[in-house]
Protein backbone atom coordinates (compact mmCIF):
# COMPACT_ATOMS: atom_id res chain seq x y z
CA UNK A 1 0.00 0.00 0.00
CA UNK A 2 1.16 3.53 -0.76
CA UNK A 3 1.92 5.76 2.24
CA UNK A 4 1.49 9.40 3.25
CA UNK A 5 4.42 11.55 4.49
CA UNK A 6 3.45 10.88 8.11
CA UNK A 7 3.09 7.14 7.57
CA UNK A 8 6.54 6.98 5.94
CA UNK A 9 8.22 8.75 8.84
CA UNK A 10 6.46 6.49 11.35
CA UNK A 11 7.38 3.34 9.39
CA UNK A 12 11.04 4.40 9.19
CA UNK A 13 11.18 4.99 12.96
CA UNK A 14 9.49 1.69 13.73
CA UNK A 15 11.89 -0.21 11.47
CA UNK A 16 9.04 -1.32 9.21
CA UNK A 17 8.72 -1.20 5.41
CA UNK A 18 5.04 -0.61 5.58
CA UNK A 19 2.43 0.68 8.03
CA UNK A 20 -1.33 1.06 7.62
CA UNK A 21 -3.83 3.36 9.38
CA UNK A 22 -4.96 1.97 12.72
CA UNK A 23 -1.82 -0.14 13.18
CA UNK A 24 -0.19 0.14 16.61
CA UNK A 25 3.56 0.54 16.43
CA UNK A 26 6.50 1.13 18.72
CA UNK A 27 8.68 3.86 17.22
CA UNK A 28 12.00 5.49 18.08
CA UNK A 29 11.94 9.14 19.12
CA UNK A 30 14.55 11.63 17.85
CA UNK A 31 13.59 14.22 20.44
CA UNK A 32 11.57 14.23 23.66
CA UNK A 33 10.34 17.61 24.93
CA UNK A 34 8.79 18.91 28.12
CA UNK A 35 8.08 22.28 29.73
CA UNK A 36 7.91 23.60 33.27
CA UNK A 37 4.31 22.41 33.73
CA UNK A 38 4.40 18.95 32.19
CA UNK A 39 7.99 17.94 33.06
CA UNK A 40 7.54 17.82 36.86
CA UNK A 41 4.79 15.20 36.42
CA UNK A 42 7.00 13.33 33.92
CA UNK A 43 9.96 13.45 36.31
CA UNK A 44 7.79 12.02 39.09
CA UNK A 45 6.77 9.14 36.79
CA UNK A 46 10.34 8.70 35.47
CA UNK A 47 11.57 8.25 39.03
CA UNK A 48 9.02 5.45 39.56
CA UNK A 49 10.57 3.59 36.62
CA UNK A 50 13.87 3.10 38.38
CA UNK A 51 16.03 4.09 35.39
CA UNK A 52 19.20 5.90 36.46
CA UNK A 53 19.65 7.78 33.17
CA UNK A 54 17.66 9.12 30.26
CA UNK A 55 18.00 7.23 26.97
CA UNK A 56 20.07 9.99 25.36
CA UNK A 57 21.26 13.19 27.08
CA UNK A 58 21.26 15.10 23.77
CA UNK A 59 17.75 14.11 22.76
CA UNK A 60 15.81 15.14 25.84
CA UNK A 61 14.89 18.84 25.94
CA UNK A 62 13.24 20.87 28.67
CA UNK A 63 12.14 24.47 28.23
CA UNK A 64 11.02 26.68 31.14
CA UNK A 65 8.47 28.82 29.32
CA UNK A 66 4.95 28.60 30.75
CA UNK A 67 5.27 30.28 34.15
CA UNK A 68 8.89 31.47 33.79
CA UNK A 69 10.37 33.84 34.87
CA UNK A 70 8.47 32.33 37.77
CA UNK A 71 5.11 33.86 38.57
CA UNK A 72 4.89 32.51 42.12
CA UNK A 73 6.51 30.15 44.59
CA UNK A 74 4.74 27.06 43.31
CA UNK A 75 5.91 27.82 39.76
CA UNK A 76 9.42 28.39 41.07
CA UNK A 77 9.38 24.94 42.67
CA UNK A 78 8.32 23.38 39.35
CA UNK A 79 11.26 24.98 37.54
CA UNK A 80 13.55 23.94 40.37
CA UNK A 81 12.42 20.33 39.96
CA UNK A 82 13.25 20.47 36.24
CA UNK A 83 16.55 22.28 36.80
CA UNK A 84 17.73 19.74 39.38
CA UNK A 85 16.72 16.80 37.21
CA UNK A 86 18.48 18.17 34.14
CA UNK A 87 21.64 18.92 36.12
CA UNK A 88 21.67 15.47 37.67
CA UNK A 89 21.00 13.67 34.38
CA UNK A 90 23.37 16.01 32.49
CA UNK A 91 20.69 16.97 29.95
CA UNK A 92 22.35 19.01 27.18
CA UNK A 93 19.32 20.98 26.07
CA UNK A 94 17.86 22.53 29.19
CA UNK A 95 16.64 26.08 28.55
CA UNK A 96 16.19 28.26 31.60
CA UNK A 97 15.44 31.97 31.95
CA UNK A 98 17.95 33.91 29.85
CA UNK A 99 18.26 31.17 27.24
CA UNK A 100 14.70 30.02 26.97
CA UNK A 101 11.99 31.06 24.57
CA UNK A 102 8.56 29.56 23.92
CA UNK A 103 9.40 25.92 23.25
CA UNK A 104 7.86 25.55 19.79
CA UNK A 105 9.61 28.63 18.46
CA UNK A 106 12.83 27.73 20.24
CA UNK A 107 13.37 24.16 18.99
CA UNK A 108 13.35 24.96 15.24
CA UNK A 109 15.48 28.05 15.86
CA UNK A 110 18.09 26.05 17.81
CA UNK A 111 18.19 23.45 15.05
CA UNK A 112 16.88 20.74 17.39
CA UNK A 113 14.39 19.49 14.80
CA UNK A 114 15.13 18.67 11.16
CA UNK A 115 13.02 17.22 8.35
CA UNK A 116 12.23 13.55 8.82
CA UNK A 117 12.58 13.57 12.63
CA UNK A 118 10.09 11.97 14.98
CA UNK A 119 9.47 14.34 17.89
CA UNK A 120 7.22 13.89 20.90
CA UNK A 121 6.54 16.61 23.43
CA UNK A 122 4.48 16.81 26.58
CA UNK A 123 2.74 19.84 25.12
CA UNK A 124 -0.10 19.69 22.66
CA UNK A 125 1.42 22.25 20.27
CA UNK A 126 4.41 20.00 19.63
CA UNK A 127 2.70 19.47 16.27
CA UNK A 128 4.32 22.78 15.19
CA UNK A 129 7.46 21.11 13.79
CA UNK A 130 5.51 19.52 10.95
CA UNK A 131 6.37 22.81 9.24
CA UNK A 132 9.88 21.37 8.83
CA UNK A 133 8.65 18.09 7.36
CA UNK A 134 9.04 16.25 10.68
CA UNK A 135 6.46 14.07 12.41
CA UNK A 136 5.78 15.70 15.74
CA UNK A 137 2.93 15.29 18.14
CA UNK A 138 1.84 16.13 21.65
CA UNK A 139 1.74 13.46 24.33
CA UNK A 140 1.18 13.34 28.07
CA UNK A 141 3.63 13.43 30.95
CA UNK A 142 3.65 9.65 31.45
CA UNK A 143 4.44 9.29 27.75
CA UNK A 144 7.26 11.77 28.20
CA UNK A 145 8.62 9.82 31.16
CA UNK A 146 8.64 6.58 29.21
CA UNK A 147 10.14 8.18 26.11
CA UNK A 148 12.87 9.74 28.26
CA UNK A 149 13.62 6.28 29.66
CA UNK A 150 13.56 4.10 26.56
CA UNK A 151 13.55 6.51 23.58
CA UNK A 152 10.47 4.83 22.17
CA UNK A 153 6.73 5.26 22.36
CA UNK A 154 3.57 3.57 21.12
CA UNK A 155 1.64 5.18 18.30
CA UNK A 156 -1.48 4.42 16.38
CA UNK A 157 -0.77 5.07 12.68
CA UNK A 158 -3.13 7.85 11.58
CA UNK A 159 -5.10 8.21 8.40
CA UNK A 160 -4.80 11.59 6.73
CA UNK A 161 -6.51 14.63 5.30
CA UNK A 162 -4.79 16.36 2.39
CA UNK A 163 -4.81 20.10 1.86
CA UNK A 164 -3.71 21.10 -1.63
CA UNK A 165 -2.73 24.76 -1.58
CA UNK A 166 -2.59 26.92 -4.65
CA UNK A 167 -2.19 30.63 -5.37
CA UNK A 168 -0.66 33.18 -3.05
CA UNK A 169 -1.85 35.06 0.05
CA UNK A 170 -2.83 38.72 -0.27
CA UNK A 171 -0.73 41.31 1.61
CA UNK A 172 -1.24 41.28 5.42
CA UNK A 173 -3.05 37.93 5.18
CA UNK A 174 -0.98 35.19 6.82
CA UNK A 175 -0.72 31.59 7.98
CA UNK A 176 -2.99 32.37 10.94
CA UNK A 177 -5.86 33.29 8.61
CA UNK A 178 -5.29 30.09 6.62
CA UNK A 179 -5.47 27.82 9.66
CA UNK A 180 -8.43 29.66 11.26
CA UNK A 181 -10.21 29.34 7.91
CA UNK A 182 -9.46 25.60 7.80
CA UNK A 183 -10.58 24.96 11.40
CA UNK A 184 -13.74 26.97 10.69
CA UNK A 185 -14.34 24.76 7.68
CA UNK A 186 -13.67 21.30 9.16
CA UNK A 187 -14.46 21.99 12.84
CA UNK A 188 -12.52 21.51 16.08
CA UNK A 189 -12.72 17.74 15.69
CA UNK A 190 -12.55 17.70 11.90
CA UNK A 191 -9.13 16.06 11.90
CA UNK A 192 -9.54 13.97 15.07
CA UNK A 193 -6.76 11.30 15.27
CA UNK A 194 -5.68 12.21 11.71
CA UNK A 195 -2.70 13.83 10.00
CA UNK A 196 -3.17 17.10 8.16
CA UNK A 197 -0.82 17.06 5.18
CA UNK A 198 -0.13 20.28 3.27
CA UNK A 199 1.03 20.15 -0.30
CA UNK A 200 0.54 21.85 -3.67
CA UNK A 201 2.20 24.67 -5.60
CA UNK A 202 0.88 27.25 -3.12
CA UNK A 203 3.22 25.94 -0.41
CA UNK A 204 6.22 27.65 -2.03
CA UNK A 205 4.77 31.10 -1.38
CA UNK A 206 4.41 30.49 2.38
CA UNK A 207 7.20 31.59 4.73
CA UNK A 208 8.54 29.26 7.42
CA UNK A 209 6.69 31.41 9.98
CA UNK A 210 3.40 30.87 8.12
CA UNK A 211 3.98 27.12 7.98
CA UNK A 212 4.89 26.96 11.68
CA UNK A 213 1.67 28.84 12.54
CA UNK A 214 -0.44 26.51 10.41
CA UNK A 215 1.03 23.29 11.85
CA UNK A 216 0.90 24.77 15.37
CA UNK A 217 -2.89 24.83 15.23
CA UNK A 218 -3.41 21.37 13.68
CA UNK A 219 -4.27 20.22 17.23
CA UNK A 220 -7.06 22.82 17.30
CA UNK A 221 -8.77 20.77 14.58
CA UNK A 222 -8.15 17.63 16.66
CA UNK A 223 -5.26 16.57 14.41
CA UNK A 224 -2.54 14.20 15.51
CA UNK A 225 -0.03 16.17 13.48
CA UNK A 226 0.24 18.71 10.70
CA UNK A 227 2.99 18.36 8.13
CA UNK A 228 4.25 20.32 5.13
CA UNK A 229 5.94 18.86 2.10
CA UNK A 230 9.64 19.72 2.22
CA UNK A 231 10.82 22.26 -0.37
CA UNK A 232 13.74 24.63 -0.88
CA UNK A 233 12.43 27.03 1.80
CA UNK A 234 12.48 24.17 4.34
CA UNK A 235 15.93 22.96 3.36
CA UNK A 236 17.38 26.47 3.47
CA UNK A 237 15.86 26.97 6.94
CA UNK A 238 17.16 23.65 8.26
CA UNK A 239 20.70 24.23 6.89
CA UNK A 240 20.75 27.69 8.42
CA UNK A 241 19.75 26.44 11.87
CA UNK A 242 21.08 22.90 12.22
CA UNK A 243 24.19 20.91 11.43
CA UNK A 244 22.13 17.72 11.09
CA UNK A 245 21.12 16.23 7.75
CA UNK A 246 17.44 16.53 6.88
CA UNK A 247 15.68 13.39 5.62
CA UNK A 248 12.99 14.13 3.09
CA UNK A 249 9.90 11.91 2.95
CA UNK A 250 7.44 12.50 0.14
CA UNK A 251 3.96 11.03 0.03
CA UNK A 252 3.54 8.29 -2.57
CA UNK A 253 1.62 9.47 -5.63
CA UNK A 254 -1.43 7.33 -4.82
CA UNK A 255 -1.24 7.44 -1.05
CA UNK A 256 -4.78 7.33 0.28
CA UNK A 257 -6.39 10.28 2.02
CA UNK A 258 -9.75 10.31 3.75
CA UNK A 259 -10.44 13.61 2.10
CA UNK A 260 -8.70 16.17 -0.09
CA UNK A 261 -9.40 19.89 0.24
CA UNK A 262 -8.25 22.39 -2.36
CA UNK A 263 -7.52 25.82 -0.98
CA UNK A 264 -6.84 28.86 -3.12
CA UNK A 265 -4.68 31.04 -0.88
CA UNK A 266 -5.58 34.17 -2.82
CA UNK A 267 -9.20 33.86 -1.64
CA UNK A 268 -8.35 33.67 2.07
CA UNK A 269 -9.60 36.73 3.98
CA UNK A 270 -8.50 37.93 7.41
CA UNK A 271 -10.26 35.55 9.81
CA UNK A 272 -11.20 35.82 13.49
CA UNK A 273 -12.23 32.96 15.80
CA UNK A 274 -14.99 33.99 18.21
CA UNK A 275 -15.25 32.73 21.80
CA UNK A 276 -15.13 29.96 22.96
CA UNK A 277 -13.82 27.68 20.23
CA UNK A 278 -11.06 28.09 17.62
CA UNK A 279 -13.58 26.75 15.09
CA UNK A 280 -15.97 29.72 15.50
CA UNK A 281 -14.36 31.44 12.52
CA UNK A 282 -15.72 34.55 10.80
CA UNK A 283 -14.13 36.67 8.12
CA UNK A 284 -13.30 40.19 9.24
CA UNK A 285 -16.30 41.74 7.43
CA UNK A 286 -18.64 39.51 9.49
CA UNK A 287 -17.22 40.52 12.86
CA UNK A 288 -19.33 43.61 13.64
CA UNK A 289 -18.56 46.03 16.45
CA UNK A 290 -16.56 44.22 19.14
CA UNK A 291 -14.96 46.53 21.73
CA UNK A 292 -11.78 45.26 23.36
CA UNK A 293 -9.80 45.74 26.56
CA UNK A 294 -6.57 43.96 25.69
CA UNK A 295 -4.46 42.76 22.76
CA UNK A 296 -1.80 40.05 22.98
CA UNK A 297 0.72 39.63 20.17
CA UNK A 298 2.94 36.62 20.76
CA UNK A 299 2.84 32.88 21.64
CA UNK A 300 4.11 29.76 19.88
CA UNK A 301 1.56 30.49 17.16
CA UNK A 302 2.46 34.08 16.31
CA UNK A 303 5.50 35.21 18.28
CA UNK A 304 7.90 34.79 15.34
CA UNK A 305 9.98 37.65 14.00
CA UNK A 306 7.88 37.95 10.82
CA UNK A 307 4.77 38.29 13.00
CA UNK A 308 6.27 41.13 15.05
CA UNK A 309 7.43 42.83 11.87
CA UNK A 310 3.92 42.61 10.45
CA UNK A 311 2.36 44.01 13.63
CA UNK A 312 4.95 46.79 13.87
CA UNK A 313 4.38 47.80 10.25
CA UNK A 314 0.75 48.54 11.15
CA UNK A 315 1.31 50.04 14.61
CA UNK A 316 4.28 52.28 13.64
CA UNK A 317 3.40 55.95 13.94
CA UNK A 318 0.04 55.27 15.65
CA UNK A 319 -1.09 55.17 19.27
CA UNK A 320 -2.81 52.27 21.00
CA UNK A 321 -6.47 53.19 21.62
CA UNK A 322 -7.33 54.73 24.97
CA UNK A 323 -8.39 52.08 27.46
CA UNK A 324 -6.67 49.23 25.59
CA UNK A 325 -3.59 47.36 26.87
CA UNK A 326 -1.39 45.91 24.15
CA UNK A 327 1.14 43.26 25.21
CA UNK A 328 3.83 42.17 22.76
CA UNK A 329 5.84 39.03 23.49
CA UNK A 330 8.71 37.97 21.21
CA UNK A 331 8.82 34.17 21.30
CA UNK A 332 12.57 33.74 21.82
CA UNK A 333 15.62 35.71 22.93
CA UNK A 334 16.96 35.75 19.34
CA UNK A 335 13.67 37.17 18.07
CA UNK A 336 13.71 39.73 20.88
CA UNK A 337 17.23 40.81 19.92
CA UNK A 338 16.44 41.08 16.21
CA UNK A 339 13.29 43.06 16.96
CA UNK A 340 15.37 45.37 19.11
CA UNK A 341 18.12 45.82 16.55
CA UNK A 342 15.64 46.57 13.79
CA UNK A 343 13.74 49.12 15.86
CA UNK A 344 10.48 47.16 16.23
CA UNK A 345 10.57 47.32 20.02
CA UNK A 346 10.84 51.11 19.81
CA UNK A 347 7.83 51.19 17.45
CA UNK A 348 5.80 49.16 19.92
CA UNK A 349 6.80 51.10 23.02
CA UNK A 350 6.29 54.49 21.38
CA UNK A 351 2.79 53.45 20.36
CA UNK A 352 2.00 52.55 23.96
CA UNK A 353 2.49 48.76 23.92
CA UNK A 354 4.38 46.88 26.60
CA UNK A 355 7.06 44.42 25.46
CA UNK A 356 7.63 41.32 27.58
CA UNK A 357 10.47 38.87 27.90
CA UNK A 358 9.73 35.59 26.08
CA UNK A 359 7.11 33.56 28.00
CA UNK A 360 3.79 31.80 27.45
CA UNK A 361 2.38 34.05 30.18
CA UNK A 362 -1.08 35.32 29.22
CA UNK A 363 -1.69 32.67 26.51
CA UNK A 364 -2.83 30.22 29.17
CA UNK A 365 -3.96 32.76 31.74
CA UNK A 366 -0.77 32.37 33.72
CA UNK A 367 0.44 35.92 34.27
CA UNK A 368 1.57 39.01 32.29
CA UNK A 369 -1.95 39.89 31.17
CA UNK A 370 -4.62 37.82 32.90
CA UNK A 371 -8.18 39.00 32.12
CA UNK A 372 -10.69 40.33 34.68
CA UNK A 373 -14.39 39.34 34.65
CA UNK A 374 -16.12 40.39 31.43
CA UNK A 375 -12.96 41.62 29.71
CA UNK A 376 -12.40 41.09 26.00
CA UNK A 377 -9.06 40.29 24.38
CA UNK A 378 -7.91 39.96 20.78
CA UNK A 379 -5.03 37.53 20.79
CA UNK A 380 -2.67 35.99 18.26
CA UNK A 381 -2.56 32.83 20.42
CA UNK A 382 -4.28 29.55 19.57
CA UNK A 383 -7.02 28.87 22.13
CA UNK A 384 -10.07 30.80 23.22
CA UNK A 385 -11.70 28.28 25.55
CA UNK A 386 -13.72 29.45 28.56
CA UNK A 387 -11.34 30.86 31.17
CA UNK A 388 -8.26 30.29 29.00
CA UNK A 389 -6.84 33.77 29.64
CA UNK A 390 -8.34 34.57 32.99
CA UNK A 391 -11.79 34.86 34.53
CA UNK A 392 -14.38 32.47 33.15
CA UNK A 393 -16.54 35.38 31.98
CA UNK A 394 -13.71 36.95 29.95
CA UNK A 395 -13.65 36.50 26.19
CA UNK A 396 -10.81 35.78 23.76
CA UNK A 397 -10.96 36.38 20.00
CA UNK A 398 -8.18 34.71 18.00
CA UNK A 399 -6.70 36.64 15.10
CA UNK A 400 -3.59 37.28 13.00
CA UNK A 401 -0.84 39.72 14.02
CA UNK A 402 -2.14 42.21 11.42
CA UNK A 403 -5.70 42.15 12.75
CA UNK A 404 -4.50 42.23 16.37
CA UNK A 405 -2.34 45.28 15.63
CA UNK A 406 -5.14 47.12 13.82
CA UNK A 407 -7.55 46.28 16.66
CA UNK A 408 -5.14 47.68 19.25
CA UNK A 409 -5.17 51.01 17.44
CA UNK A 410 -8.93 51.11 16.89
CA UNK A 411 -10.03 49.77 20.29
CA UNK A 412 -12.32 47.25 18.62
CA UNK A 413 -11.73 44.31 16.32
CA UNK A 414 -10.59 45.95 13.11
CA UNK A 415 -9.01 45.25 9.77
CA UNK A 416 -5.59 46.64 8.82
CA UNK A 417 -7.38 48.40 5.96
CA UNK A 418 -8.97 50.74 8.50
CA UNK A 419 -5.65 51.96 9.87
CA UNK B 1 -13.73 -3.87 35.93
CA UNK B 2 -17.37 -3.39 36.98
CA UNK B 3 -18.75 0.03 37.83
CA UNK B 4 -22.27 0.89 38.97
CA UNK B 5 -23.18 4.53 39.51
CA UNK B 6 -25.38 7.44 38.58
CA UNK B 7 -24.14 9.64 35.75
CA UNK B 8 -23.03 13.26 35.41
CA UNK B 9 -23.66 14.31 31.83
CA UNK B 10 -21.80 17.00 29.85
CA UNK B 11 -21.90 18.10 26.19
CA UNK B 12 -19.48 18.27 23.24
CA UNK B 13 -15.90 19.58 23.29
CA UNK B 14 -15.32 19.50 27.06
CA UNK B 15 -11.79 20.94 26.96
CA UNK B 16 -8.88 20.46 29.33
CA UNK B 17 -9.02 24.15 30.30
CA UNK B 18 -12.40 23.59 31.97
CA UNK B 19 -11.45 20.18 33.37
CA UNK B 20 -8.54 21.81 35.17
CA UNK B 21 -7.90 25.52 34.42
CA UNK B 22 -4.29 26.40 33.55
CA UNK B 23 -4.15 28.91 36.40
CA UNK B 24 -3.96 25.96 38.81
CA UNK B 25 -1.22 24.10 36.94
CA UNK B 26 1.45 25.48 39.21
CA UNK B 27 0.67 22.45 41.35
CA UNK B 28 0.35 18.83 40.32
CA UNK B 29 -0.61 17.04 43.54
CA UNK B 30 -3.90 15.17 43.47
CA UNK B 31 -5.58 17.17 46.23
CA UNK B 32 -5.15 20.56 44.55
CA UNK B 33 -6.10 19.17 41.14
CA UNK B 34 -9.27 17.64 42.54
CA UNK B 35 -10.15 20.85 44.35
CA UNK B 36 -10.48 22.85 41.10
CA UNK B 37 -11.68 20.14 38.72
CA UNK B 38 -14.51 21.35 36.42
CA UNK B 39 -15.05 24.54 38.44
CA UNK B 40 -15.50 26.85 35.39
CA UNK B 41 -18.04 24.54 33.73
CA UNK B 42 -19.96 23.12 36.66
CA UNK B 43 -19.57 24.66 40.13
CA UNK B 44 -21.62 21.78 41.60
CA UNK B 45 -19.31 19.09 40.21
CA UNK B 46 -17.86 18.39 43.65
CA UNK B 47 -21.19 17.72 45.24
CA UNK B 48 -22.30 15.52 42.34
CA UNK B 49 -19.13 13.43 42.24
CA UNK B 50 -19.64 12.38 45.86
CA UNK B 51 -22.29 9.98 44.61
CA UNK B 52 -21.82 9.87 40.80
CA UNK B 53 -18.67 8.14 39.60
CA UNK B 54 -19.39 8.07 35.87
CA UNK B 55 -19.08 11.12 33.60
CA UNK B 56 -20.42 11.19 30.06
CA UNK B 57 -19.41 13.65 27.35
CA UNK B 58 -20.23 14.26 23.70
CA UNK B 59 -17.76 14.60 20.83
CA UNK B 60 -14.07 15.44 21.32
CA UNK B 61 -13.97 15.05 25.12
CA UNK B 62 -10.70 16.33 26.57
CA UNK B 63 -9.70 18.53 23.65
CA UNK B 64 -7.04 21.18 24.07
CA UNK B 65 -3.85 21.00 26.03
CA UNK B 66 -1.74 17.91 26.62
CA UNK B 67 -1.96 18.31 30.38
CA UNK B 68 -2.09 14.93 32.06
CA UNK B 69 -3.41 16.94 34.99
CA UNK B 70 -6.84 16.71 33.31
CA UNK B 71 -7.48 12.95 33.61
CA UNK B 72 -5.56 13.02 36.91
CA UNK B 73 -7.94 15.70 38.23
CA UNK B 74 -11.00 13.67 37.24
CA UNK B 75 -9.56 10.53 38.79
CA UNK B 76 -8.52 12.35 41.97
CA UNK B 77 -12.05 13.80 42.24
CA UNK B 78 -13.43 10.28 42.35
CA UNK B 79 -14.48 9.76 38.73
CA UNK B 80 -14.06 6.09 37.80
CA UNK B 81 -15.11 6.13 34.17
CA UNK B 82 -15.69 8.57 31.33
CA UNK B 83 -17.97 7.53 28.47
CA UNK B 84 -17.93 9.87 25.45
CA UNK B 85 -18.93 9.93 21.81
CA UNK B 86 -15.28 10.54 20.97
CA UNK B 87 -12.13 11.59 22.80
CA UNK B 88 -9.41 14.04 21.82
CA UNK B 89 -6.36 11.90 21.18
CA UNK B 90 -3.93 13.16 23.83
CA UNK B 91 -6.60 12.87 26.52
CA UNK B 92 -7.26 9.32 25.28
CA UNK B 93 -3.53 8.44 25.55
CA UNK B 94 -3.18 10.09 28.94
CA UNK B 95 -6.18 8.31 30.41
CA UNK B 96 -4.81 4.94 29.35
CA UNK B 97 -1.36 5.82 30.59
CA UNK B 98 -2.57 6.87 34.05
CA UNK B 99 -5.28 4.23 34.37
CA UNK B 100 -8.52 6.23 34.13
CA UNK B 101 -11.10 4.00 32.46
CA UNK B 102 -12.62 5.49 29.29
CA UNK B 103 -15.10 4.17 26.74
CA UNK B 104 -16.17 5.45 23.35
CA UNK B 105 -19.87 4.78 22.74
CA UNK B 106 -22.03 7.41 20.95
CA UNK B 107 -25.26 5.37 21.29
CA UNK B 108 -24.85 5.00 25.05
CA UNK B 109 -24.16 8.72 25.44
CA UNK B 110 -27.35 9.54 23.51
CA UNK B 111 -29.33 7.01 25.55
CA UNK B 112 -28.14 8.09 28.99
CA UNK B 113 -29.62 11.11 30.78
CA UNK B 114 -28.11 13.12 33.59
CA UNK B 115 -28.72 11.20 36.82
CA UNK B 116 -29.50 7.81 35.21
CA UNK B 117 -28.11 4.77 36.99
CA UNK B 118 -25.68 2.82 34.80
CA UNK B 119 -23.84 -0.48 35.17
CA UNK B 120 -20.67 -1.02 33.17
CA UNK B 121 -18.40 -3.99 32.51
CA UNK B 122 -15.28 -2.48 30.94
CA UNK B 123 -13.75 -5.86 30.02
CA UNK B 124 -16.60 -6.88 27.76
CA UNK B 125 -17.50 -3.30 26.77
CA UNK B 126 -21.08 -3.61 28.05
CA UNK B 127 -23.02 -0.59 29.31
CA UNK B 128 -26.47 -1.10 30.84
CA UNK B 129 -28.71 1.84 31.64
CA UNK B 130 -30.64 0.59 34.69
CA UNK B 131 -33.01 3.54 34.58
CA UNK B 132 -34.25 2.81 31.04
CA UNK B 133 -33.33 -0.88 30.81
CA UNK B 134 -31.43 -0.37 27.55
CA UNK B 135 -27.97 -1.88 27.01
CA UNK B 136 -25.09 -0.89 24.74
CA UNK B 137 -21.93 -2.54 23.50
CA UNK B 138 -18.55 -1.06 22.56
CA UNK B 139 -15.45 -2.59 21.00
CA UNK B 140 -12.96 -3.76 23.62
CA UNK B 141 -9.43 -2.28 23.50
CA UNK B 142 -6.89 -3.74 21.08
CA UNK B 143 -4.41 -6.17 22.73
CA UNK B 144 -1.53 -3.73 22.81
CA UNK B 145 -3.53 -1.20 24.82
CA UNK B 146 -5.27 -3.85 26.94
CA UNK B 147 -1.81 -5.02 28.02
CA UNK B 148 -0.82 -1.52 29.14
CA UNK B 149 -4.07 -1.20 31.11
CA UNK B 150 -3.69 -4.69 32.58
CA UNK B 151 -0.20 -3.72 33.70
CA UNK B 152 -1.75 -0.74 35.51
CA UNK B 153 -0.54 1.92 33.08
CA UNK B 154 2.46 2.62 30.88
CA UNK B 155 4.99 2.94 33.70
CA UNK B 156 4.29 -0.57 34.89
CA UNK B 157 4.18 -1.89 31.33
CA UNK B 158 7.71 -0.63 30.80
CA UNK B 159 8.85 -2.00 34.16
CA UNK B 160 7.37 -5.38 33.25
CA UNK B 161 9.26 -5.33 29.96
CA UNK B 162 6.14 -5.15 27.80
CA UNK B 163 7.49 -2.03 26.12
CA UNK B 164 11.12 -2.52 25.10
S1 LIG C 1 2.44 29.92 23.96
FE1 LIG C 1 0.47 29.14 24.68
S2 LIG C 1 -0.06 27.46 23.34
FE2 LIG C 1 2.12 27.92 23.03
S3 LIG C 1 3.22 26.51 24.37
FE3 LIG C 1 2.87 28.40 25.51
S4 LIG C 1 0.93 28.09 26.62
FE4 LIG C 1 1.06 26.55 25.02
Amino acid sequence: MEMTMTQKILAAHAGLDQVVPGQLILAKTDRVLGNDITSPVAIREFNKLGFSDVFDKDKVTMVMDHFAPNKDIKAAIQCQTCRNFCREKEITHFYDVGAMGIEHALLPEKGLVVSGDLVVGADSHTCTYGALGAFSTGVGSTDMACAMAVGKLWFKVPSALRFVLKGKLKPHVSGKDVILHIIGMIGVDGALYKSMEFTGEGVASLSMADRLTICNMAIEAGGKNGIFEVDQTTLDYVRQHSGRQPRVYKADPDASYEKTYEIDLSTIRPTVAFPHLPGNARTIDQVGDVKIDQVVIGSCTNGFYENLEEAASIIRGHKIAKGVRCIVIPATQAIYLKAMENGLLRDFVEAGCVVSTPTCGPCLGGYMGVLAPGEVCVSTTNRNFIGRMGDKSSKVYLASPAVAAASAIKGRIASFEEV
Amino acid sequence: MNISSTVIKYGDNVDTDVIIPARYLNASDNASLAQHCMEDLDPDFHKKVETSKIVTGGQNFGCGSSREHAPLALKASGVQLVIAKSFARIFFRNSINIGLAIMECPEAVDGIKNGDRVEVDTDSGTIVNKTTGKSYKTAPFPDFIAKIIADGGLINAIKDGDVK
